[in-house]
């Protein structure tokens, strides 16, 4: 919780003008028994009319002053709980943003996605209850033992044994539900895994005639969560209870202590009565901070799956660029893009998904990619840019290595990337394209588009202005990757990256493409599963179970190179007869 | 939140006391010693009051009187707080149970669900049905539970101490209160809109979220990160304004009932000190009124709370019933099971649209041999998946009949009718589980010697080897596998079942052409002697099939082999040549 703590800052007045008059509130709260006491000891016993009239007049003031502070202190407390949360929303907000690659696949989306929602919501109502209520509890609990010892000393013993004992008890009673609760939130999560699934997977499921197996596991996961949490409410609801029953016997021995007292003259009956009320006081309060207890707990829950974000080290390496300045000198003449002996596991002890990689790239070149599913494509053309780390080797762009600080502008600013998931943005097809670059003019996205075949796919919509749903779910999948290349296209990078991106082109508009792509004499990287696509290539680099099996041009690889010969007899058999291998 | 109309309201209600009904000894239970627990806190404030009364002043204690009444307390107190927790267990008991027989029977019907709800409804919100709305109404029902009965109770048996010992005082106290019932619903009423203000900002925060997280890797890809986090504390701000409000002015609510509370306080303090001065009155009697004072106005602060809780709950409760009304598939229970399969299938002027005045096939009739292998091509939206649906029996047909060995599919046990069709379609779908429980679900009982051989013959066996744990690596939303590589898998499930007929809907359509040319072998192993369904976008995977369907808007153009469409030259011809020109 620690990091969150420093979210409070900005808002260390609101946050301590909130319980403060929360305190001021409860200060009167704490002197009506003192009243209660003179009205009994003086205008009763004096019969004395307008003094208890002016003692219920304090009384009635006493809650107007308590209201005007409690309003106050509500108004602080809200101000400080949603502005810590705002700030802490828009940090981690930041912070996802900047995880590497690496990360988000480690996490996950759906992780990502409930630290920003339900688990700052349940901290921000976490701190505004603490703010207003739990910091009042204590207060009165050792106001009213204050108040009690001012009345009368002896009762301390009394006091502090009974608070004591709640303390324990409730304390005892958090500490066995906490790790509980954890379990039945698991427990629910488990639950929930069943119903997405059966949602998300009906067709399988029915398919397979699974239906009762899922059912049966179902009644199983929600069994399980009715008998936890069946359990962790019976135990939560023995703090009520026991309180009661714990404050009452307090409140026979403070009676009767009192008795012996006024018997021999020490004390008056209306200290008793007194010492009663602030006993009752304290009673109330701890049932009060019981039930908080569990809100707050699980808001320091949240708060700490929050801090684990905001804690991550982005996993990705930099290294300072004076350091490395040594060895810049000998390679500054070297080849635009260099893989030297580049290896990368994506976990500690599973295999690499790529082995010992090395080519160079002029400038100007267009790469081709070729290669299975999972043999490692999509991640060699990811190291340039430097959304993964090496684990053995160097990537080298102008001479420097991907890690170094100085080329990490470079990196952000002069690649353009069409990943393999064409994804779009809410807003219009312009806001997309813009994404390349922000000053680009209406004609300079226009060529762009053109560029990526998709001019006909933005006139068709109406122009860039045309809307663009939530994850572009108004284009099909080739109209949003020709969106996406133009996006690309559109920064005018000096490294192109297309990672796959025209499956769903036919291939008379991927040649198209491909031509209007060359004119642009960008260093480009084209990654396929389709040899038309990358035969005109400068260089291509076959991948098989991540290791380069061949490197070359197309007539040099069929020459030599028996994968790419399979692969390329696999789309191209001669009619009828199934080509070879 | 939806609102529901009166009404149904109504009907909610009827039918939560129809699960909750269930639990008759429970709901005795509770009611008993809710009645029992109030009753002794009752008791408790009079024998205490009484204990006052024996000490008179110094020197006049009469301890007797004091130990009998602490007796009395200690009774009453143990009583009572005993009968809270065992009705706090009956209470548990009876929300637990009712919300577990509540999502088993939300479950349940989507078990049965007919596909073109699951198709047409987002499942978040289904699953959000079942797991957030029967959580929240089951702590609804909860608070109902304990708080509502004995809320009401303690202000009944309040009531009717305080007219016993003093109906004066009483009665003022009983007109005074129930304004702040009135002061809570006034702020319950004017808080609303800036409740609704808070959800909606906080939805569309979520959305933008959604969006950014799901596209992040895009949004690195382009350094897009500022702009989002501009967009995202835009959102941010708002949200913060709109959460301070809705904070702010709902917890006016407290305050302001607990001001009037004070009024009442000190009028009963006025009144009773008069009472004592005018005689008729103890001082004892008057610490008891000023103490039942505390109690008969903080069970209406909670019943506004509990009223609020138990409005939505309904709400919840309403959601969930939705569902569960949902209509079924039409049963099958009286359907005949299919017998030994041959695979003759038969479609007999097929008629289907998912929107009525939206006719997709129309008059298609086909038939079909054992061992044939059926292709069907064509555009996206054709009507190749909808056959698909009408065979599986995922839709049922508007017109017409579809047949398997002779028998009106309508007429068979959805089970006995696929269990005979093995299926693998486009969309990959995996259980959350190891890749050996993916692997098994169409055969659990298979032994691992069958499941690798499947795995092999599907290619799937070397990636599955370089995973971390092997076949017992838990695949978690598909976990770090290409579509590719999930497809592979889907591919190998079937490989393992053999079932009489095969469904494959662009089965390989994300795995590269050279492993696609690998598995074929197995496919075609798989396929002889079994008819055969194959939707393909790729068509050099089809050409050997018995029968090409080419479709068109519903309909099929075209029909034959391979050698005679191309002969034809015509829809499918032209098909053929653009993937190869």
């Amino acid at each position: 919780m620690k990091k969150i703590l420093t979210y409070f800052k900005p808002y260390k007045w609101q946050s301590l003008l909130g319980p403060l008059f929360k305190l001021l509130e409860a200060t009167f709260e704490l002197l009506v028994p003192f009243v209660v006491a003179a009205i009994v000891d003086n205008g009763i016993a004096n019969a004395d009319k307008s003094y208890v009239v002016w003692a219920c007049v304090i009384l009635a003031a006493f809650g107007l002053f308590g209201f005007g502070f409690s309003v106050l202190a509500q108004y602080f407390s809200a101000r400080a709980a949603t502005g810590v949360c705002a700030d802490v929303r828009s940090d981690l907000f930041r912070k996802i943003q900047s995880l590497s690659y690496k990360d988000i696949d480690k996490m996950g989306e759906a992780t990502m996605l409930t630290r920003m929602t339900g688990d700052v919501d349940k901290l921000q109502t976490g701190i505004n209850l603490f703010l207003r209520l739990f910091l009042r509890s204590p207060f009165i609990v050792f106001g009213a033992m204050i108040c009690a010892l001012i009345i009368d000393l002896k009762t301390f013993g009394i006091f502090a044994v009974t608070i004591v004992a709640l303390a324990i008890v409730v304390y005892a009673v958090m500490l066995i539900c906490m790790p509980l609760y954890k379990k039945t939130q698991g427990d629910l999560d488990k639950v929930l895994l069943s119903t997405r699934e059966n949602l998300s997977g009906a067709r399988v499921i029915r398919a397979f005639c699974m239906e009762d197996a899922e059912r049966k596991q179902f009644d199983e996961r929600n069994n399980k969560l009715n008998k936890s949490s069946k359990f962790v409410g019976a135990i939560a609801a023995i703090t009520n209870p026991l309180t009661y029953a714990l404050i009452n016997c307090a409140i026979i021995w403070l009676i009767w202590s009192g008795a012996i007292r006024v018997e021999t003259g020490i004390l008056t009956t209306g200290s008793v009565i007194a010492l009663y009320n602030l006993m009752s006081q304290i009673l109330i309060e701890l049932i009060k901070l019981a039930n908080l207890i569990v809100t707050v707990a699980k808001a320091a829950a949240s708060g700490n799956r929050i801090e684990a974000v905001l804690k991550m080290q982005p996993s990705l390496d930099v290294i300072d660029s004076q350091a490395a300045e040594g060895e810049k000198e000998e390679k500054s003449d070297e080849p635009f893009i260099v893989f030297d002996g580049v290896s990368l596991r994506y976990t500690e002890g599973a295999d690499e998904a790529l082995e010992n990689i090395s080519f160079t790239v002029n400038k100007g070149e267009t790469i081709g990619v070729i290669g299975g599913t999972g043999s490692g494509k999509t991640t060699l053309v990811n190291l340039i840019p430097h959304f993964y780390d090496v684990s053995g080797g160097q990537v080298r762009v102008n001479g420097k290595d991907v890690r170094e600080k100085d080329l990490q502008p470079f990196l952000r600013e002069c690649i353009g990337v069409v990943p393999q998931k064409a994804k779009l943005f809410k807003g219009s097809i312009r806001d997309n394209l813009l994404w390349g670059r922000a000053d680009a003019t209406d004609e300079e996205l226009m060529a762009a588009a053109r560029i990526a075949q998709a001019e006909e796919v933005i006139l068709g919509k109406g122009g860039l202005d045309a809307p663009v749903e939530q994850g572009g779910k108004n284009f099909s999948g080739g109209q949003k990757q020709r969106l996406t290349i133009a996006r690309a296209v559109a920064r005018n990078p000096e490294i192109l990256i297309l990672d796959d991106s025209s499956s769903a082109l036919d291939y008379a508009t991927d040649a198209e493409l491909r031509k209007a792509i060359r004119s642009l004499n960008t260093t480009t990287f084209i990654v396929s599963q389709r040899t038309s696509s990358v035969r005109d290539a400068d260089k291509i680099i076959v991948l098989d179970d991540g290791k380069a099996v061949g490197i070359g041009t197309h007539s040099e690889l069929m020459e030599s190179c028996a994968v790419y010969r399979e692969i390329y007899h696999s789309q191209y058999q001669d009619g009828e007869e199934g080509g070879a291998a | 939140m939806k609102k529901v109309a009166p009404k149904a309201r109504k009907g909610t209600l009827r039918r939560i006391l129809k699960y909750v009904g269930k639990y008759p000894l429970s709901l005795v239970g509770s009611v008993f010693f809710a009645v029992l627990s109030v009753a002794g806190s009752l008791l408790v404030p009079v024998f205490f009051g009484d204990a006052i009364d024996c000490i008179i002043g110094k020197g006049n204690i009469d301890k007797d009187g004091l130990i009998f009444n602490f007796i009395a307390v200690g009774i009453s107190a143990g009583v009572s707080a005993l009968a809270q927790w065992l009705g706090s267990l009956c209470n548990n008991r009876i929300s637990c149970n009712v919300v577990r027989d509540i999502r088993k029977d939300a479950f349940d019907k989507i078990g049965n669900l007919p596909l073109q709800y699951v198709d047409t409804h987002p499942h978040g919100d289904t699953v959000s049905r079942v797991v957030a709305d029967a959580d929240q109404f089951a702590d609804g029902l909860l608070m109902g539970f304990t708080q509502f009965i004995t809320g009401v109770l303690t202000i009944l048996g309040t009531i009717g101490f305080m007219l016993l010992t003093n109906w004066k005082i009483g009665l003022v106290v009983v007109l005074v209160t129930p304004l702040s019932l009135l002061v809570a619903r006034f702020v319950a009423t004017h808080t609303h809109k800036f409740f609704k203000e808070q959800t909606e900002t906080r939805g569309e925060q979520t959305a933008f979220t959604e969006e950014a997280i799901g596209g992040l890797k895009t949004v690195q890809a382009f350094a897009h990160e500022d702009e989002n986090n501009a967009k995202f504390n835009e959102i941010n701000k708002r949200l913060e304004k709109a959460s301070l409000k809705a904070t702010f002015y709902s917890s006016l609510t407290n305050p302001s009932t607990r001001f009037i509370n004070n009024l009442v306080y000190a009028l009963v303090a006025l009144i009773g000190a008069f009472s004592v001065i005018g005689g008729g009155f103890t001082v004892g009697g008057l610490t008891k009124f000023l103490s039942y004072a505390n109690q008969y106005t903080k069970p209406f602060n909670e019943i506004t709370g509990v009223i609020t809780e138990l409005k939505s709950a309904f709400v919840c409760a309403s959601r969930i019933f939705e569902l569960i009304d949902e209509q079924a598939e039409i049963s099958d229970k009286e359907n005949k099971e299919l017998g030994e399969v041959q695979g003759n299938v038969l479609l007999e002027n097929v008629a289907f649209s998912y929107v009525k005045d939206k006719p997709l096939i129309e008059d298609f009739s086909l038939q079909v041999a054992p061992g044939q292998r059926v292709a069907i091509v064509g555009r996206t939206g054709s009507g190749k998946t909808t056959l698909i649906n009408l065979l599986m029996r995922f839709y049922d047909v508007d017109g017409g009949v579809v047949k398997v060995e002779g028998e009106d599919v309508r007429a068979l046990t959805r089970k006995s009718l696929r269990s005979n069709y093995g299926m693998v379609l486009q969309e990959t779908w995996l259980k959350n589980g190891t890749v050996r429980e993916n692997l098994k679900l169409g055969k659990p009982d298979a032994t691992d010697e069958e499941m690798i051989a499947a795995a092999k013959a599907a290619h799937a066996h070397s990636f599955i080897k370089r995973m971390e744990k092997g076949y017992d690596t838990v695949l978690s939303d598909g976990g770090a596998l290409s579509e590719g590589q999930k497809q592979l898998l889907c591919i190998a499930r079937i490989m393992l079942t053999k079932p009489p007929m095969l469904i494959l809907d662009e089965a390989t359509s994300s795995i590269d052409t050279r492993t696609e040319l690998k598995i074929s072998d197995a496919f075609s192993k798989l396929m002889e002697g079994r008819t055969s369904f194959v939707v393909a976008h790729r068509l050099s995977t089809i050409v050997h099939s018995d029968c090409i369907l080419v479709m068109e808007s519903g309909h099929v153009v075209e029909q034959g082999t391979h050698k005679q469409l191309l002969a034809k030259g015509g829809a499918y011809a032209t098909l053929y040549n653009k993937q190869f020109s």
